[in-house]
Formats: structure tokens, sequence, C-alpha cells
């Protein structure tokens, strides 16, 4: 998010006017930055054309990597680094089970929130772009960049007025 | 456009707009500690302190300051563990398996019962750490680690290891979880805060910013954390009962203890969701976000898993007498008219009696009796596993060998050590974590509140 520094923000109310705006102001022509909402919009990510995660395919493959280290630690050590037999219990038995089942849940969970940490460039002491201060309390802010787009800034505000937005507001950003 | 539910009501009161609802939650981060909140802050610490005690005394002399004898070789320890333990499964199972099911009544009661769940983890796990005697030299015990008695690694047939590897998943996923949800409120509370707490909530806040694109991404983790939490939570206490299961002592050694353990944890789990939330509720005047029909649907939940409970129990009567074996029909001939009956008598009143008063509405809407009825159901919860261990172990094969369990005061203290670790924990979290699930309330204040907040805000604006 460094290219951006001139936008326009339009601040929405209503999550279902957001939703009709982003549809009305993206078949306009206009590229929209963003939009920062306080709560999930359920249908947002779809009408500003995101494709679906992929962090789905990440938890899988974390999962499979636990499954595999479990089932290779407990043969490693149960069977091949000192064989014996407890309980009489084959060396490599179905007691295997839970513990497999454990590690392929640990390193699935694990895996996957740090993948989604790593993407979404979280991490702690991480600083937020903050657009507008509203957009964790109760407004709705789509954010313009300005560069972006071909469109005077009369143009975009009389476009946001039109979809909606309560207020429209220039942001500056220095860095 | 507004929907409304004509069948279901309005699972949030009070007619709140979306700033409404970011004002109640944070200013009670915000503001300072109130004088209630100090004592019972100093309640719950000298609770810990004087519990405290008792741990440094068991850790110094060792557990023969414990009332534990050659027969009854487990008995407080195990009974608190597996207590706790089912204590700690009503946050996940609320926050996993009720998402799964969108059960939105979730979203006001899933914040406090998952850090009931991480403290309750925590304090189980005191109990078998203590039970090893040396907890130093635990690590070698319990984790696959290279050690000194040559390569002989830990044994991954034994329950007891799949209990640690079971708990400590449990734990570590529970905390991810919880701490995954309040990444976006602690960006709300960050956002109106000033100075020194603004660095403090802006570092857990992990720079989150609302995009579309993270809520997104967010979204599909959370729903991927519960589709792996809830076989997790399923499976924890299902070792837990395997722990006893998978052993030879008749009334231990029955096929039906996973799931009727698992039903167990559920019901003790939301009868300590229920008492420390009417507190919470009270205190933190939260009645609109935890509404009595919150509490109702939570009072139903109590009364099924009660009732799953019960037909356990009566089951294993059935079972023993059907079985023809002597020793398992002694074992419970022994539990129900042997020298601990009125332990079994207070384990069949709790649990399997006072929850079907909740069959009535009048009892299942009523603050107070729900709040009675949740202590008692803890209490008989507690009692179970006492009846489940002592009474199994203190008739040994040969009646010379036959015992009694009499608790010391360090076997008494070092529970009340962990009722002060977990009081103290949650009176913190209580305080400076917001206790309701902002942004999950926000995103369904329009489709299940009494109001259309957007309109409201709107016409709020017009007037300023």
């Amino acid at each position: 998010m460094d290219s951006g520094k001139n936008f326009l923000l339009g601040i929405y109310e209503d999550e279902d006017v957001l939703l009709s705006a982003v549809t009305k102001i993206r078949s306009s022509g206009l590229k929209i930055h963003e939009v920062f909402s306080p709560y999930p919009v359920h249908g947002l990510d779809t009408v500003l054309g995101y494709k679906r995660s992929r962090l789905p395919i990440a938890a899988f493959m974390f999962g499979f990597l636990g499954t595999t280290l479990a089932l290779v630690m407990q043969s490693y050590m149960m069977a091949i680094d000192w064989p014996m037999i407890i309980g009489g219990k084959d060396y490599v038995s179905v007691t295997f089970v839970p513990v497999t089942f454990e590690l392929t849940v640990l390193v699935s969970a694990l895996g996957m929130v740090g993948t989604f940490l790593v993407v979404s460039n979280m991490k702690p002491w991480g600083k937020a772009r903050i657009f507008d201060i509203r957009s964790t309390d109760d407004k709705h802010v789509m954010a313009i960049d300005l560069d972006e787009n071909k469109a005077t800034v009369e143009q975009i505000t009389s476009l946001l007025n039109e979809s909606g937005a309560s207020e429209v507001n220039n942001k500056q950003f220095d860095d | 456009m507004q929907v409304v539910s004509p069948v279901r009501g309005s699972l949030i009161t009070g007619k709140k707009t979306y700033h409404q609802v970011t004002d109640d939650i944070c200013s009670r981060v915000e503001e300072k500690p109130s004088k209630s909140w100090m004592i019972a802050m100093a309640c719950s610490l000298g609770a810990l302190s004087l519990g405290g005690y008792a741990l440094i005394v068991t850790l110094w002399e060792g557990i023969g300051m414990w009332g534990l004898n050659k027969t009854v070789g487990w008995a407080w320890d195990i009974t608190n563990f597996v207590w706790w333990i089912g204590i700690g499964h009503a946050g996940t199972l609320i926050s996993a398996i009720l998402l799964l099911f969108r059960q939105k009544w979730r979203m006001s009661i899933n914040r406090a019962a998952e850090a009931m769940t991480i403290f309750a983890v925590i304090c189980a796990a005191v109990f078998p750490i203590m039970h090893m005697g040396r907890p130093w030299l635990g690590f070698y015990w319990a984790l696959p680690l290279p050690n000194t008695f040559g390569s002989l690694w830990i044994n991954f047939h034994s329950p007891l290891l799949w209990d640690v590897f079971a708990i400590s998943t449990y734990f570590t996923v529970s905390l991810v979880f919880w701490y995954l949800g309040m990444i976006p409120d602690f960006a709300t509370i960050r956002d109106r805060a000033k100075g020194v707490s603004k660095i403090i909530y802006g570092a857990l806040s992990f720079g989150w910013d609302g995009a579309a694109k993270t809520w997104s991404r967010y979204e599909t983790v959370s729903l991927i954390l519960a589709g792996l939490a809830t076989p997790l939570v399923l499976s924890v206490h299902t070792i837990v009962s395997m722990d006893f299961a998978t052993s030879v002592i008749p009334g231990w050694h029955t096929t039906i203890f996973p799931p009727y353990f698992v039903a167990g944890a559920i019901f003790s789990g939301f009868a300590m969701v229920m008492t420390l939330m009417l507190v919470t509720r009270k205190v933190y005047k939260l009645e609109d976000y935890i509404t009595i029909k919150h509490i109702e649907l939570m009072n139903i939940i109590i009364m099924v898993t009660g009732s799953i409970v019960g037909v356990a129990y009566i089951t294993e009567l059935f079972m023993a007498w059907y079985s023809g074996v002597e020793y398992e029909q002694y074992a419970f001939f022994n539990r129900t008219a042997g020298p601990y009956w009125w332990a079994y008598a207070i384990m069949m009143t709790c649990n399997v009696i006072s929850p079907q008063l909740f069959w009535f509405k009048k009892i299942r809407t009523s603050i107070a009796a729900s709040f009675i009825l949740s202590i008692v159901v803890n209490i008989g919860m507690w009692f179970e596993r006492f009846v489940i261990i002592v009474t199994s172990l203190h008739r040994d094969y040969l009646p010379s060998s036959w015992a009694m369990f009499h608790p010391t005061v360090y076997d008494m203290g070092i529970y009340l050590f962990t009722f002060g670790f977990f009081f103290t924990a949650f009176f913190l979290f209580a305080k400076f974590f917001p206790v309701i699930n902002m942004a999950e309330i926000k995103a369904i204040l329009k489709s299940d509140s009494d109001t259309t907040p957007a309109e409201k805000s709107v016409t709020q604006n017009i007037n300023q």
C-alpha cells in the first residue's frame, strides 16, 4: 500500500448503501483503493472483485505437514530408535492416532494463522495506515486513490455523493 | 432496509447505534477500576497467595503433603484437573461449534467464555504438573526430548501422553482463536486511546486497519479455525476420559466414557459461563447485550447436556448389572451404597435432578435461579469426578488394602490456588480487554437488534 498518497474518502453509514455504492463506482470505471469497515460486511469482497482467499490451501498443507511429522516422529521413537513392546502393542500401532490428530490440528492452525498475519502484513507493533479514525468505530470508509484514477476530484466527489456517501473528505499521507 | 425476523426476537436490545456499541464496551476498558473491582481483585489475590503457600510447601516437601495413600493414588488432584478441563470446554465450544452452526447468540458471550477456557486450562495443568512430584523434570517425562535415560523415549502408547498433546494443542489453538478475535477490537480501543494505552493497544492490535481484503481473509481464517477447533474440543475430553477408560480398574474401563465425559464437560463449562456472565452482565450493565434470551438458550444447553449425563449414569449402572461381572457390579454397588454414598447422592441430585428444573420456562428465564443452579451444577460435576476416581480406587482388589481418602489442608490449598488464579486472570481480562466482541455485535446489529442503527445514526448526525 505504498503507491498512493492522495486519497478521496467516501464515508458511508450503512452496509447496504456501501455495497450498492461499491458496485456503482466500480461500474463507472473508477478504481477503489480499499474499503475500511468496523466489522465484516458480507458480500463486500465479492462486489470489490476480490478473489477467494487461498488460506484454506495453506491450512491443508500445514495440516498435512503436521500429520507427516507426527507419524514420522512416533514411528522413529517407538519402532526404530528404541523398539520396545509396551502393553503388548505393535511397534507402530493404532495408539499413534490421538497424537497424530492433535499435531495435525496444531500445525494446521498455527501455520494458517501465521500465513494470515504475514500476507496481511500484521505483526506486533505493526503500524496501521489510518484513513479515517472512525473506520474502527461506526463508519465505512471507501478510499479512492487520486493518482490511480484519471477522473477529477470534482467528478469523483459527485460520484461518491450520488452513491450515498454521507461525507467526502480529502486525505493525504506524507510517507 | 430493515430485516425483521418474525420468529426470533432481537439478540441486542436498547436500540443501539454502532457508536453506542463501541462506547458501551470500550468505556469499561477506559474508565478507572471501580471499587467493587478492587475488592474482588483483592479477594482473588488473597486466595492466590494463600493457595500459593500450599503450592510452595508441596513443591518443597513433596506430594506426601497430600492425603493420598497407597490405595487411593489419585484423588483431589485428578478430580480438580478433570473438573477444570471440563470447565474449559465451553469457550471453544461456543465460539467454534456455534459458529459452524451459525448461532448468532454466541456473539455476546464467546469472548468471555474463551477467556474462561484459557484460564481454566491453565488451572487444570497445575494438577498433573504438581502430581509429577518433581515438575522441573517434567519436560523429560512429558515431551519427546532427547534425555539422559539412554535413548528411551516417552511412551506414545499411553493415554497420559495423549493427554499432554491434547491439552497443549487445545490450549494453544484456543489462545490463538481468542487473540485473533480480539485484534479488531484492540484496534477500536487503540483508535480511541491516548498516551500509554495507545501504544499498548496499538501493539496488541497488530496494525489492524479493517480493510475489506483483510476482513475477507480474517473470516476465512475464523471459519477454518472453527472447523479445526470443533473436533479438537471433542478430542480433548475424549482423551481425558481415556486416562481412565483404557485402564483395567472396575468403574473406569467403560466404553461409554468418551461421549459421557464430553457431555459432562459441556454441561459444567456452560454452567461456569453462566455464573461468570451473570456477574459480568450485572457489574458492567450489559443487559442489552446478554439478554434473558441468551440466558435461556444457555440454560437449554445445560438441560440437554445434563440429561445426557443422567442417561450415562443410568447406563453405567445398567451395564454393570447386565455384564454379569462381579467386580464391575461391586464397584457400582459400592459407589451407590458404600462409604462414599453421600458423594454419589450429591452428584445425582446436582447433575441429574437440578437441571431438569429448566423444563420450566419461569426457572430458565429467571436470573436468580440460573445463577444458583449454575453453581449447583458445578458442585455436582466436581463430585462426579470425585466419585469416579476415588470410589473406584478405594476398594482395592485385596480387602486388606481397602482405604478411605482424607484430603489435607494442602489438597484444599492448591484447589484454592487455582480459584485464585482463575478469578485474578478473569478480573484482569474483564478490566483491560473488551469483554464482548464489538465487531461481531456490530455485524449482526442490523439484522438482529430492535433498531435500524444506520437510520438512527444518520438522524443523530443531522441533529448534531
